[in-house]
């Protein structure tokens, strides 16, 4: 059984859902992240989304865009993510690690070396952005091969007829973005969220995670009454951004991630 | 590599061009793409769309646009005899107009009540803030702060003609980061909005639209050149930022394999200095933008930042059909420097009474210094893409001179 599921099945078995950070790896340097990611399971953290910075990000709002420049100032590579979960996976055996970027760095790195790399250093699934399933197969068969999961997106926009092509390869969990917009810029309507997910959940038997508009421990609490993980981005890398200095900012963005923890396991009383 | 019996039948069903191309957008986007391109093939059958925009292209733009013999600037460099395609005559003063136009009609069929553009030199949000007035639909253009304050006089008029103009200041500030953001509201407004991308870039079915809606340059060219000279050109050429006017000038001739096809990017300070958007000369392989194209990264597979003092070319990718035609062989492509571009900006004004485009200027350049090559009864076609006037501010600056 991978991490991913794994960690899912005992989740449900606690009637828990999942909380999922996602930090843009290198932001605003490579130590930040290292130890971010070495507190964030003792947070409360059950999977991490690690975002590999790229120069283009279409599918960002402001926070994640400057964090990914911040990212890519600081000299933030992917064979250097590829360092620092390996760092993450001297100490860390369980927590799941999912890489979130978009397609051109992987293709200049090469699709299969990629596959073969991220895996060996302890990468358990792949959410490319702008790789849908009809381009994907250059890095599906290559993944399988190494085990990782293709985790697909379904969104607002997703009907059904969309949504057995999103299922068809489709691995680890779903990635639900709860809004038509890009990242960190709209809120959800919690009502319109509960029916996707529940549409999601009956067309496939992968836990639904649902992400893009969560910013506070009270959404986040309110998305994990019902789906399988609620997954913040654009709000901790704002906290990771803000003017304190680093040693406060570090212990403000782990309280948050602990109160986000706190409130999404909790939320099914 | 096997010669194929045509070049004109691209791109496949999943929108490739050999191994360029293709729909790399986010998932939201995906839907909305897939129902662009069925709207699109049905338009394409349908007789009425074809005949509305006809009309249009006939009485509104001024089509078709005049092939002219350019016998000064002919005589001046003493080779072939050079033909100028009068895309700078059209209505808006470039061919941005031909795909404007298509696109604006395929919305209103489609039921999209907003329209959303990017522009680098301002021309092509001039066309789409043009045929959203004409039509009395609301318009934003996302234009880079960079391109913004090089080209003025576009961003009065789009203003003029009732479009937002919203300046963008991510990244280099200039085409590329203008798409990012427009691909951004798309996202955002899935329902309402239709996208009117202006290159011969982006997700399918874009850059096989785009070309079909500018291919009636180089058609016309064909005819044009037939009817005067009894025969085809030897050399056809265009400037090369996303391809959208060169695309269009050299689709018609692809299985004409005695016409030699030539394009020309922007060399920025030298294509050997890091200053360019040489793309196709000096970039790889990659994926921006919805296509895999050739690309300017680093080796990270990072975008690098474009070059060039025309604001119409400083993109650091360009459309999957010229990255196919590029790796067939069918077209050659060659890049012009901005020094070189801007004496060809001075020769074309004093010569001939035009002032091209930066851009258009870029694929004179290419005619001035391969023409004297060539012998007297040769004859070179050049698409003219824009006219210069929005460049006089740009251009007085680089020839040190003050307005």
């Amino acid at each position: 059984m991978s991490r991913i599921a794994k960690r899912f099945a005992e989740l449900k078995k606690q009637n828990r859902a999942a909380f999922v950070p996602f930090l843009t790896a290198g932001d605003p340097d490579a130590e930040t992240t290292a130890a971010l990611l070495e507190k964030l399971p003792a947070a409360g953290a059950d999977v991490i989304e690690l975002g590999v910075p790229f120069s283009d990000p279409m599918a960002d709002g402001p926070a994640i865009q400057a964090s990914s420049l911040r990212a890519l100032n600081a000299g933030m590579t992917l064979p250097k993510i590829l360092e620092l979960v390996r760092r993450f996976r001297k100490h860390d055996h369980t927590t799941p690690i999912v890489l979130m970027g978009y397609y051109n760095p992987i293709h200049a790195y090469g699709t299969a070396r990629f596959a073969k790399d991220v895996a060996e250093a302890g990468v358990d699934g792949l959410i490319t952005v702008d790789l849908p399933p009809e381009e994907d197969d250059v890095l599906r068969l290559p993944a399988a091969a190494h085990k990782l999961d293709i985790v697909r997106l379904a969104t607002p926009t997703t009907d059904d007829a969309r949504l057995s092509v999103v299922l068809d390869g489709a691995g680890g969990f779903l990635y639900y973005v709860s809004i038509a917009g890009v990242t960190g810029t709209k809120s959800f309507t919690e009502s319109d969220v509960r029916t996707a997910v529940a549409r999601l959940k009956s067309a496939s038997g992968l836990p639904c995670a649902v992400g893009f508009g969560i910013k506070t421990p009270e959404q986040a609490a309110a998305i994990a009454a019902f789906a399988d993980a609620a997954v913040v981005g654009s709000a901790i890398v704002e906290r990771l951004a803000s003017g304190a200095e680093k040693g406060e900012r570090l212990r403000d963005t782990l309280e948050f991630c602990a109160a986000l923890a706190q409130a999404a396991h909790a939320a099914r009383g | 590599m096997s010669t194929p019996n045509s070049y004109r039948t691209g791109p496949d069903i999943r929108g490739h061009f050999g191994a360029y191309g293709g729909r790399f957008v986010a998932e939201t986007l995906m839907p909305l793409v897939l129902e662009l391109e069925r709207a699109y093939e049905t338009a394409k059958r349908d007789p009425s769309f074809q005949g509305e925009l006809d009309g249009l292209l006939k009485h509104y733009v001024g089509r078709e646009s005049p092939l002219y013999f350019a016998e000064r600037l002919t005589e001046h460099i003493g080779g072939a005899k050079i033909y100028l395609k009068r895309e700078d005559l059209n209505h808006t003063g470039a061919h941005k107009i031909n795909n404007c136009l298509g696109q604006v009609l395929l919305a209103r069929r489609m039921g999209k009540t907003r329209l959303i553009a990017e522009t680098g030199a301002g021309q092509h949000g001039v066309a789409t803030a043009t045929v959203a007035a004409r039509f009395g639909l609301p318009c934003v253009v996302y234009m880079g702060e960079v391109d913004i304050e090089r080209q003025k006089p576009n961003v009065f008029r789009m203003r003029l003609l009732g479009t937002e103009v919203r300046p963008v200041k991510s990244g280099s500030r200039t085409l590329k980061d203008a798409m990012n953001e427009a691909l951004r509201d798309w996202v955002a407004n899935v329902s309402d909005t239709f996208y009117i991308i202006g290159s011969a870039a982006g997700p399918h079915p874009y850059p096989a639209m785009v070309r079909d809606f500018q291919t009636v340059i180089g058609k016309e060219t064909r005819a044009q050149t037939l009817e005067r000279e009894g025969r085809l050109p030897d050399l056809v050429t265009a400037c090369v930022g996303g391809g959208s006017n060169a695309i269009g000038m050299f689709h018609p001739f692809l299985d004409d394999r005695e016409v030699e096809i030539h394009g020309v990017e922007a060399a920025g300070e030298g294509a050997d200095t890091p200053r360019h958007a040489a793309t196709l000369s000096k970039g790889t392989p990659g994926v921006l933008h919805g296509a895999r194209s050739y690309l300017l990264q680093d080796r990270d597979g990072q975008v690098i930042e474009a070059h060039s003092i025309s604001a119409g070319l400083d993109y650091p990718g360009v459309g999957p059909e010229h990255s196919w035609l590029k790796d067939e062989g069918r077209v050659k492509y060659f890049s012009v420097t901005d020094k070189e571009a801007l004496d060809a900006f001075v020769a074309l004004s004093k010569l001939e009474g035009i002032i091209p485009a930066l851009e258009s200027a870029h694929a004179v350049a290419h005619v001035m210094r391969t023409a004297p090559g060539m012998a007297k009864d040769k004859l070179i076609a050049v698409c003219l893409s824009g006219r210069g006037d929005k460049d006089v501010f740009s251009a007085a600056a680089a020839l040190g001179e003050t307005i």
